[in-house]
This record gives C-alpha cells, structure tokens and sequence, in this order.
C-alpha cells in the first residue's frame, strides 16, 4: 500500500478517534456536570454511586387475579340471574362452576356470553369448567409487566433522580438503575409495595375461629414499635371475602396531620365514579366497620357513621411522616398488577464509586507507565512506535466506548489495563521477528518486511482466539461482567489495529523511505 | 538490550522436562482437588449461592468479635463478618445468608444503622449486594456455558487453522490453567465469584495466545525443516518464541500486578487469578500443550507420514 494512503488512513481514524473521544474528556473535567455532555462513555453504577436492581414481576399471580375476580364476577351474576348453581370455584388456570342437580345455564347467551371472550367452555354433567385460553393470559402477563413499567416509573420520578433508567428484560423482569441514588431504603420502600387498596366490610360478630369460610376471610393488623422497629403483635380481623372498592379510583392523595394527636394520615380523594360507590357502600353499611386493607394488611377499620358522599377517605394508622409520604406516592401511582420480588440488587455509595475511579484510574496510568517505559528501554526507537501505536490504542477504545455511549465499569476499566499489557503482544511479535530476521539477512529493509509478514498471521490466530473467550464472556448479560467483555473486545481489535497499521507505517515512514538504510533501532 | 539470545538453530530441551513437568502439573492440579474435596467443594460467592454482602466503613477499627458477639445478641448468628481490603480502611463486609429477611428488606441499612451506630456514630454503608436464589443457580448456569462455549469455539478453531491434535493439546492445557486456578483459589480459601470466572475466561484466553504463538512457529518450522526430528523442531519453535512469550507474560504480568497492588479491594481476587492464570497459562503452553501435541502425534500419526522420533 501507498505509504500517504496509508498515512492519509491512519490521519483520518486518529482525527475521528479524537473526535469522539473529546466529549468523555469534556464530560468528567472539573466543574463540568456529566449530564450536559451527549456521547460520552458512561459511568457505571459501581463507579459513580447508585443502585441496580434487578425485579421480577409475579405475571402469574396477575393471571389468578383476573381469574379470581371473574369468578366473583359470575358469581354475582348467576346470583342476580336467579340461577340454580351450587359454587363457582376457581383452579389454577381456570373456573368451575357447578350447577345444582338436574340444572342448566347457557354462558353463550347474554348476559353471560361476555366472559366467552377470554374463556373456553367445556361442560362435563354438572360442573363447567371455563380455561383462560392462552393467548388471553398472555397478554395479561405481558400487560403486567407493561403496568408495573409504568407504576414502578411514576414512584421513582418521585425520588428526584436525574437519569433514572427502567429497562424491560427477558420476559417479565425490569432491570431499574437509580445512578446517584442517596437513600437506599426509601428506595426499596417506594418500589416494594404492590399497593393494592381494598375496602371490605369487618363482621364484629365472627372469630378467627368461628366464621364462615366461604363468604368470609381473616386478614390482619401489624402493631409495630415505632423505637424498636420490631413487630409487637397482629390483630385479626374477620371481613367478608366481598371486596366493596379498590384504589384505582383513587384521583389524589396527601398527607394529613390530625390535630388531635398530631398523627400523619393520608387523605383520599376519589374520581367522581369512586365518589359515587363509596357513598353508595357508605350509606349501605351505616353502624358497621369498613377495614381499609393495603396489600392484604389491614391497615384502620373506622366505623361507619354516616354515608360520605363528599368522595373523600382517608387512611390512618401509626405511621410515621415519612411512611404516611411513601403511601401516598405509591396510592396515587396506582398499584402494581403483581406482586414483585427484588432477585438482584447492587448498590454502590459515591463515595466508594470515586475511589473506585481513581484505583482503577491509578492502575491503568501506572500499568500502562511501566509497560511503555519497558517497551522503549528495550526495544528502543522501535519501542517509542510501539508506545505511540499504545496511546493511540487507548484513545480509540475510550472513542468507541463514547461513540456508542457504552457505560465503564470497574471491571471494564480492569479490561482496558490487561488489553494495554496484551496489546503490545502484537508489537513485540513483530519486533521479535525482525530480530530474528536480522539474524539472517544484513538488509533491514527486508527484514522489516518479513517480520512484519510473518508475524501478521501469528497476531490474526492469536487474537481471535483471545477474542472467542471475550465472546463467551458476553454470554452473561449481568452489568459487571459484561462491561468487562466489551471493553477487552474493542481493546483486542483496536490493538490490532494499531500493531499491524500504525506501527507499520512508522516503520515505513522512518526507514523504509530512505533509499540506503543500514541500521535500524529496534 | 536483548536477552535469551541464541544462535540460529540453537534450542533449549524443553521436551526433556516433559515428565518433570508431568509430575509438577499432576501435583498442582492434586493439590487443588484435594483442597476443593476437604472444603466440601467450593466456597461460592454470593453470585452463586446467593445473599447479601454489606460493606461498611468506620471511623475507628472495628472490633470484629465484638461485632459478631453484638449480631449474635441480635439473633442474627448466621451472618459472616471479615474485615475488608487494608486495616487502614476500616472497613468490614457483613455477609447475610440468603433467608436473611434483613437482606431485601426495606429497612436493611436503617436496621443496620440502629444495631450498630450507638457504639460506632460515624459508619458509612458504602455497598450493597444482594443476590436472589434463581439469579445465583442462573450465572452458574451461565457461567458452565461461557466456559463451554469458549472451550468449544476455540477447538473449532484451532482445528480448522491447525490439526486436531494441536486442537486437543491446547484445550487439555486450557482445562490445566482453570483447574489450577480454581484450585489455588480453594487452597487460599478464597471466594469464587463471577469476577473470577470472568478472570478465568481471561486467563483462557491470554494462555491459548501463547499456545498458539507457538504453534504457529511449529507449524512453521516443520515445513522448514524437514530434516530434523519433530522434537527437535518442537523444541527449536518454543526457544525461538521464548522471547517473545517471557516479555509478553512479563508485560502482562506488569499491568496485572498494578491491578493487583492499586485496583482496590473490590477487583482484588481478580487481579489474583489473572497473576496465578498468566504465570500458569505461560509455563502451560511450553510445558503441556507442547508436550502433548507430540505425544498425540506419536500416538495417531497423520495420515501419509511415518511417525517421526528421535
């Protein structure tokens, strides 16, 4: 190739190599806010501070709900319709009704043929049994995770972090990063909760140990010690299993202080359609007690006094301020349609992210020192090639990284470090061979280009072998390791690059010019 | 300035050593399984087997049987806790067992400063990892698979590029690396971690570039020198590529051991595989890879060609 074609290539990907390495070097100058700058290489949580986490929504336990409030559903209109049915019981994946002896009910008529939508029908004597066809339960699920998307990012945005990120992965897991998150519990109180709201009737006559089973159910009240953070005691409530209301018409809500004790709760407002039914159940259950129950504890069971019609409600229980907060965000942010479990979390304080910068920063200038300064000492103007072709090699990486807006991580910063040690692998194969070459023949021009040909197709096998293990390691999707792959990837073909281009020009350029060469420093 | 430098044609029996170095990799290699058996197997990280690991800091040196006496009164018995990178640091890492409600809990670093800030006002919770039980058995899965794909890929390769016999040599030296490694990481009792299979993949891939460089020369060589025994030639390859293969290592081994000595606790059992995994990646393909590729070429001759021997 043309040494100024050659030149002219190397000129062009040093240029652009700078180009897109500029905004990173941009970016984390003193007194520059990160964020302002586009296309720079990201830090890692690990390195600036924050939180991974890694939830999985529970898509099957939205199933059995849309399943169970069907059953409820059909229940209440067989019982409106009249009809002669023993029980509607629900299984998992389907419902079964079973009809007194000797009766019939036809679900492909109205009223009933509305839940023929989502359910096939199979009829066997006395029971018929309605599956949840398939593809209905899979757009449950996949609007489950879809909701929870959308729920999880309204309670975050009240956390006031600048670049959260939610990200869907896999079928039914979001991966959530809060970089520069501060206070981690808040964090996991505001994204645990599914925060489902349930208003249901309390029986004062009934027992934990004496109640109906079928129309009734025990649910509970935490009595915690607000010094001790201990659980004190759980007191049981019998409700009917009927659930009167639920949050989601819940228009507002805001925190409280009742003048009486100076208590925080959180005041309701309703939407106009809630308004009504909560007046509506209000004036149908004067004198009793309707127990408040968030995500199946109950939280006050008030009674009744008169029908409230003005669409208010409110929840009070021993919350402390900052508990009373949280309610409210995660009531008006809606519920989750699922419970979630946290399966991964990583949370990293900034403090411990800048040292982790500078050790890894440290590392890489005193690694990257004592290999240039070994490689000039022993293989001299050879070794300043080398050296340059390092440099170059650096930049290139850390351009790459910036132009796809790739985020570094502690083990990425480790993979720049080890490729900077095997990058000059490439260099000192060539420079070994024309050693050698030297041996042989008294014309260095030759031995110049003999050793840069025969070691080129050493370098070519051994970097795609070396390359192949970066692949596997990409197999992990997880944050740490990946960013370890990507970095050793780009480094092992960016030093390529440099070895067999950049060194080879400077060779060219130096030596291989001169119309009488006799000697060359290597 | 050159060192090792030898006369075209000279060589060192490297292949003379061949059951010194037998001997010597069946002992590492011993000495490791040994250790892994008497451990009841591998001490896991939390990416594997799962829990929390909190890490805390100081502001004066914690009193570690202090700590876990104050833990025990708690009721929490099961918590592991070591102190973390340099005694100047101040710093422990408190490991939760994965049934550790504390461990996903909302309240974990309220909690934890309840327990302990009375005695120590100025602790700071620099570090929180929690892994799930289903997302510990997943990397495990992945991580068999990593290495089984770069395994598989690499004996495609060098297959394809070179003989199978060469294919298998390197893969045995491969295995060779990990199972000292691995073992080395047993004997010191240190935990095995996703970063160290990340630093395995590593070692993997920087000792098949060394293997291969001298392959490459072998195959080289056998062309040039059709005279000579395949021995002979084996030899001649390795000591013509012992420069390039010690400064190379010994590169490596710089930024490594500036990894090692600077990178900070947290990649500090990384660094310690690659430096165990470059020295042994280096000594493999001269002593195993080598010996082995004549071994197998004495065992199953290529097709068309006498067995060649000394």
């Amino acid at each position: 190739m043309n040494i100024k074609l050659k030149g002219g290539i190397i000129l062009v990907v040093l240029i652009a190599a700078l180009y897109y390495a500029f905004p990173t070097y941009k970016a984390y100058q003193p007194g520059v806010d990160p964020q302002t700058v586009e296309n720079k290489v990201n830090l890692g949580l690990d390195l600036q501070g924050g939180m991974y986490l890694d939830i999985e929504i529970k898509v099957e336990e939205a199933v059995t709900e849309i399943i169970r409030r069907t059953a409820v559903e059909l229940e209440d209109l067989l019982i409106d319709e009249q009809v002669d049915f023993v029980e509607v019981r629900q299984t998992a994946g389907s419902l079964i009704v079973e009809m007194e002896e000797g009766k019939k009910v036809n679900l492909e008529v109205a009223p009933y043929d509305r839940f023929l939508v989502q359910f096939e029908q199979i009829t066997e004597g006395a029971l018929t049994f309605l599956n949840l066809k398939e593809e209905e339960a899979n757009r449950i699920r996949e609007s489950a995770v879809s909701q929870a998307l959308e729920v999880l990012r309204n309670r975050i945005d009240s956390l006031g972090i600048s670049e959260p990120s939610l990200q869907k992965q896999g079928s039914n897991n979001i991966i959530i990063q809060l970089p520069g998150l501060k206070d981690r519990d808040r964090a996991i109180e505001l994204i645990g909760p599914q925060a489902v709201l349930q208003f249901q009737i309390v029986n004062s006559n009934a027992t934990p140990n004496t109640y109906n089973r079928l129309t009734e159910v025990v649910k509970y009240q935490e009595v915690w010690d607000k010094t001790t953070n201990k659980l004190i005691s759980k007191r049981p409530f019998v409700l009917e299993k009927k659930i009167l209301m639920t949050g989601e018409f819940i228009r507002d809500a805001r925190v409280r202080i009742d003048s009486r004790d100076n208590s925080p709760y959180v005041a309701l407002s309703f939407d106009s359609i809630g308004a009504d039914l909560f007046a509506k159940i209000t004036r149908r259950n004067i004198g009793r007690n309707m127990a408040i129950v968030l995500d199946d504890k109950v939280q006050s069971a008030p009674v009744i006094r008169e029908a409230i019609t003005g669409g208010e409600a409110s929840i009070s229980g021993q919350f402390t301020v900052e508990e009373a907060d949280t309610l409210k965000i995660v009531l008006r942010s809606g519920s989750l349609p699922a419970p979630i479990e946290i399966r991964e979390e990583r949370t990293v304080g900034a403090s411990l992210g800048e040292d982790s910068v500078e050790q890894g920063l440290n590392s890489l200038m005193i690694g990257s020192a004592l290999v240039l300064v070994f490689m000039i000492f022993y293989y001299r103007l050879a070794g300043v090639f080398a050296a340059i072709a390092l440099i170059f090699n650096v930049i290139l990486i850390i351009a790459i990284l910036g132009a796809f807006g790739a985020t570094l991580t502690l083990p990425g910063m480790a993979g720049i470090v080890l490729t900077i040690g095997m990058a000059v692998d490439a260099n000192v194969l060539i420079f070994q061979r024309i050693r050698e070459e030297l041996k042989r023949t008294e014309n260095p021009r030759a031995a110049i280009q003999e050793g840069f040909g025969k070691a080129f197709r050493t370098i070519l096998d051994a970097n795609i072998t070396t390359l192949f293990a970066a692949l596997a390691l990409l197999q992990f999707g997880t944050g740490p390791i990946k960013g370890f792959a990507v970095t050793l990837s780009i480094g092992i073909i960016a030093s390529m690059f440099t070895a067999i281009v950049v060194t080879r020009f400077f060779f060219d350029f130096v030596y291989l010019r001169k119309t009488k060469l006799h000697k060359i420093s290597i | 300035m050159q060192f090792l430098n030898f006369k075209e044609g000279q060589f060192i029996d490297f292949l003379g050593y061949k059951r010194f170095a037998a001997v010597f990799s069946g002992l590492l290699i011993l000495a490791g399984v040994v250790s892994i058996v008497a451990h009841n197997g591998l001490k896991y990280g939390i990416d594997f087997r799962g829990g929390t690991n909190v890490q805390i800091q100081f502001s004066t040196a914690p009193n570690l049987d202090q700590l876990r006496q104050f833990f025990a009164e708690r009721g929490m018995k099961n918590v592991v806790l070591q102190t973390f990178g340099d005694a100047a640091d101040k710093e422990i890492l408190l490991g939760l067992p994965i049934d550790s409600p504390l461990g996903t809990g909302e309240n974990l670093t309220s909690e934890l400063r309840n327990i302990l800030l009375p005695q120590h006002p100025k602790l700071e919770i620099r570090r929180i990892e929690t892994i799930g039980p289903k997302v510990g058995d997943e990397l495990k899965i992945s991580a068999v698979q990593a290495i089984l794909i770069a395994l598989g890929l690499v004996l495609l390769y060098i297959t394809i590029r070179f003989q199978w016999r060469q294919g298998v040599s390197a893969i045995v030296a491969l295995v060779h690396d990990v199972l000292v490694v691995v073992g080395m990481f047993s004997i010191l009792d240190k935990e095995f971690s996703l970063t160290v299979v990340a630093a395995l993949l590593t070692v993997v891939g920087y000792s098949l570039n060394d293997t291969i460089v001298v392959f490459d020369r072998i195959r080289e060589n056998l062309g040039k020198y059709r005279k000579k025994s395949f021995e002979e030639t084996i030899n001649l390859s390795i000591t013509e590529t012992l420069s390039r293969t010690l400064i190379t290592s010994g590169t490596t081994l710089l930024v490594v051991l500036a990894l090692f000595l600077l990178g900070g606790e947290i990649i500090h059992d990384f660094a310690f595989a690659l430096l165990v995994g470059v020295l042994i990646g280096t000594y493999s393909s001269i002593y195993v890879a080598s010996p082995l590729a004549v071994l197998l070429t004495k065992l199953a001759p290529p097709a068309g060609t006498a067995p060649a021997t000394s």
